[in-house]
């Protein structure tokens, strides 16, 4: 045990003394979670929009009263053709168009109720779900006005065309992953390149043939990184209640304990990582490449899965991040207890428990 | 493979000061290690007395390092027997450990550690108690006229300081044996005899010392030396009668008549 301590206290030293494992460490969570609060915030304003009026009768007019009076919109110079609409798209003039039939008036007393043709560019996926939203809510609307005691059977019926991304995208979404991509780098990485570093260093046969137990070896390795990353887990949910007042709706110990079990599968992967190579550059290839970006990209915190060819859904269920970003997601931004993610805290402990044997077993013992 | 020893455990603590007048530090009898159908170390017997400076000599892919992770307890033997401080190789590794010091031509300390916690982590990992980490770490320093560089990094002193303190380190759980794995490579020659200085030293207060080197004459420091050649023992001997059997006056002459016969290349 005391010699457990002595090792401990060692990798500490290793922490605090390096800048760039410092940066990584404190850095990087505060910097993400601006980065993705503010800069990349999926509320989008000001966006340029062209109607197309056919019909230019009194609704087709009201509605563009609406849609120009908030602070979303930016109406521009309506449009003649869809040529003129295409043109304009492509210049990146205008961010969506609405385009009105011409018998809009008459069609709204019809049965199968006046179409609306809404366009977006949908080049960024995000932004182009939010401008529908938005468009679909004021047309809404205008229908509940049209129609206050839903009687009369007029319809408007929104047609979206949308390339990609039906999937609507809170703006806190990024938070749990966020959180999982900083225990990824600090569990999986750090902790990886720790083990590796120790080899290259030839130190490592030291501690071989020391009476220091291998298992000790690792054991001592991955204490630190857990600390450290459940300091960051800190650290990001007091920025995100205090700087981007998120309520956390769900029970603070059962986001710890999940939490820690996701730090352990991150844990394991990174010795098992450090196991499999003996240097540092390939360790941290293997963990960007091979960690990072799947959590990056699989777990739908950036890019909605639904939307991907099924090759790529099939592989995300491999990817532990995913996992823990749909519980966190559902208990800190939805509340939900438990019962809803017992699912998702089972894989992820067999995987850890998986991860975990692997690596021990192939911790070699040479020098 | 593994050999079944029955009541070892019991009588493993006397097993180093068994009585008799030269005791013996290591005993390797017909050891063997074979990967595959290649054998690393072809049936090697030896003896290494207690106090003695062994220098175990051999080319690149002679077997040495192989034969050192046994006596080291990285890794077990396919066949024959050893004794490390009285410690069987097959079911005392733990034992093993605990009686000796190693140190590889790798520099091993870390280099964003200061000297006394580097001294203070590697007692602690040999289970010596704070306090006696205390006395012996100023000792150590101030035998080695490091006071002023005591707080310092390590990453700040020059390699032949490193390779002193990487020594001084190696033998300060005061273990019965240190390995020495071409300690001094990288080295310059005024460094070098002072680093041999250091090992008579250890030698003076009872620790076995067993040695790799590349440096004929650093093997002239020696007590006994043996040479490797292809897995196998192919002289043991003091410097001097290895010289007269081979009718030379300098070891790089025996060295070069033993190593030319050998088959296996680098690795």
């Amino acid at each position: 045990m005391k010699q457990l301590l002595a090792f401990i206290k060692k990798e500490f030293y290793h922490v605090f003394r390096d800048r760039r494992t410092l940066l990584i460490l404190f850095g990087m969570p505060i910097v993400q979670i601006i980065l993705f609060g503010f800069a990349l915030s999926s509320e989008v304003k000001n966006i340029g929009i062209a109607v197309l009026d056919n019909a230019r009768d009194v609704h087709t007019q009201q509605i563009i009263g609406k849609i120009s009076s908030g602070y979303y919109f930016r109406v521009k110079q309506p449009a003649l053709n869809f040529q003129e609409l295409e043109q304009r798209f492509r210049a990146g003039e205008i961010e969506c168009a609405v385009v009105f039939p011409e018998k809009f008036a008459s069609d709204l007393y019809k049965p199968g109720g006046a179409h609306i043709q809404v366009i977006a560019d949908a080049s960024d996926p995000n932004t182009a779900t939010t401008v529908i939203n938005y468009l679909n809510s004021i047309i809404g609307n205008y229908e509940q006005e049209l129609n206050p005691l839903r009687k009369l059977s007029y319809r408007i019926v929104p047609e979206i065309r949308m390339l990609y991304n039906e999937e609507q995208n809170g703006s806190l979404n990024f938070i749990p992953g966020v959180i999982a991509l900083i225990f990824m780098i600090v569990s999986t990485a750090l902790t990886s390149v720790a083990v590796v570093r120790e080899k290259e260093l030839g130190t490592m046969e030291i501690l071989l043939v020391s009476p220091f137990r291998p298992i000790m070896v690792l054991i001592a390795k991955a204490v630190p990184y857990l600390v450290l990353s459940l300091v960051d887990f800190i650290i990001i949910l007091l920025l995100a209640v205090f700087l981007l007042n998120v309520e956390i709706r769900g029970s603070l110990v059962l986001i710890f304990a999940e939490s820690i079990l996701f730090i352990i599968t991150c844990l394991s992967m990174g010795l098992l990582i450090s196991n499999l190579t003996g240097s540092q550059q390939t360790a941290m290839m293997i963990s960007m490449m091979g960690m990072m970006l799947p959590t990056l990209i699989l777990t739908g915190f950036m890019f909605p899965l639904e939307n991907m060819p099924k090759v790529f859904q099939i592989l995300s269920y491999i990817v532990p991040s995913k996992y823990y970003y749909s519980i966190i997601k559902s208990v800190m931004l939805k509340g939900l207890g438990f019962s809803y993610v017992w699912k998702e805290t089972l894989i992820l402990v067999i995987m850890a428990t998986g991860l975990l044997t692997l690596a021990l077993r192939k911790f070699n013992v040479r020098l | 493979m593994k050999k079944n020893y029955s009541n070892e455990d019991l009588h493993s603590e006397q097993g180093a000061t068994i009585s008799g007048q030269q005791q013996k530090a290591i005993v390797c009898n017909g050891l063997t290690k074979q990967f595959g159908s290649f054998r690393a170390v072809d049936n090697i017997s030896f003896d290494v007395n207690e106090g003695e400076i062994f220098g175990f000599l051999g080319a690149n892919g002679a077997g040495k390092t192989t034969a050192m992770r046994i006596l080291c307890g990285l890794s077990y033997p396919t066949s024959g027997e050893a004794t490390v401080a009285g410690f069987d190789v097959y079911k005392q590794q733990e034992r093993i450990k605990k009686n000796i010091g190693y140190m590889s031509q790798k520099f091993s300390l870390y280099d964003n550690l200061t000297l006394l916690e580097n001294i203070e982590f590697y007692g602690g990992v040999y289970g010596v108690s704070r306090s006696e980490i205390k006395i012996r770490s100023s000792d150590l320093i101030s035998t080695l006229g490091l006071q002023k560089e005591a707080h310092k990094l390590v990453s700040e002193l020059p390699l032949g300081w490193k390779q002193k303190l990487a020594f001084s380190v190696a033998i300060f759980h005061r273990p019965k044996i240190v390995f020495l794995d071409e300690p001094t490579g990288g080295v310059d020659p005024v460094t070098r005899r002072q680093f041999w200085d250091m090992i008579y030293e250890a030698a003076a207060n009872g620790i076995t010392v067993f040695v790799t080197t590349h440096y004929m004459d650093e093997a002239e420091y020696c007590n006994r030396i043996s040479v490797m050649v292809d897995g196998r023992v192919e002289a043991l001997d003091t410097p001097a009668n290895l010289k007269k059997q081979y009718k030379t006056n300098s070891m790089n002459d025996v060295f070069y008549e033993l190593a030319r016969g050998a088959k296996r290349a680098d690795n």
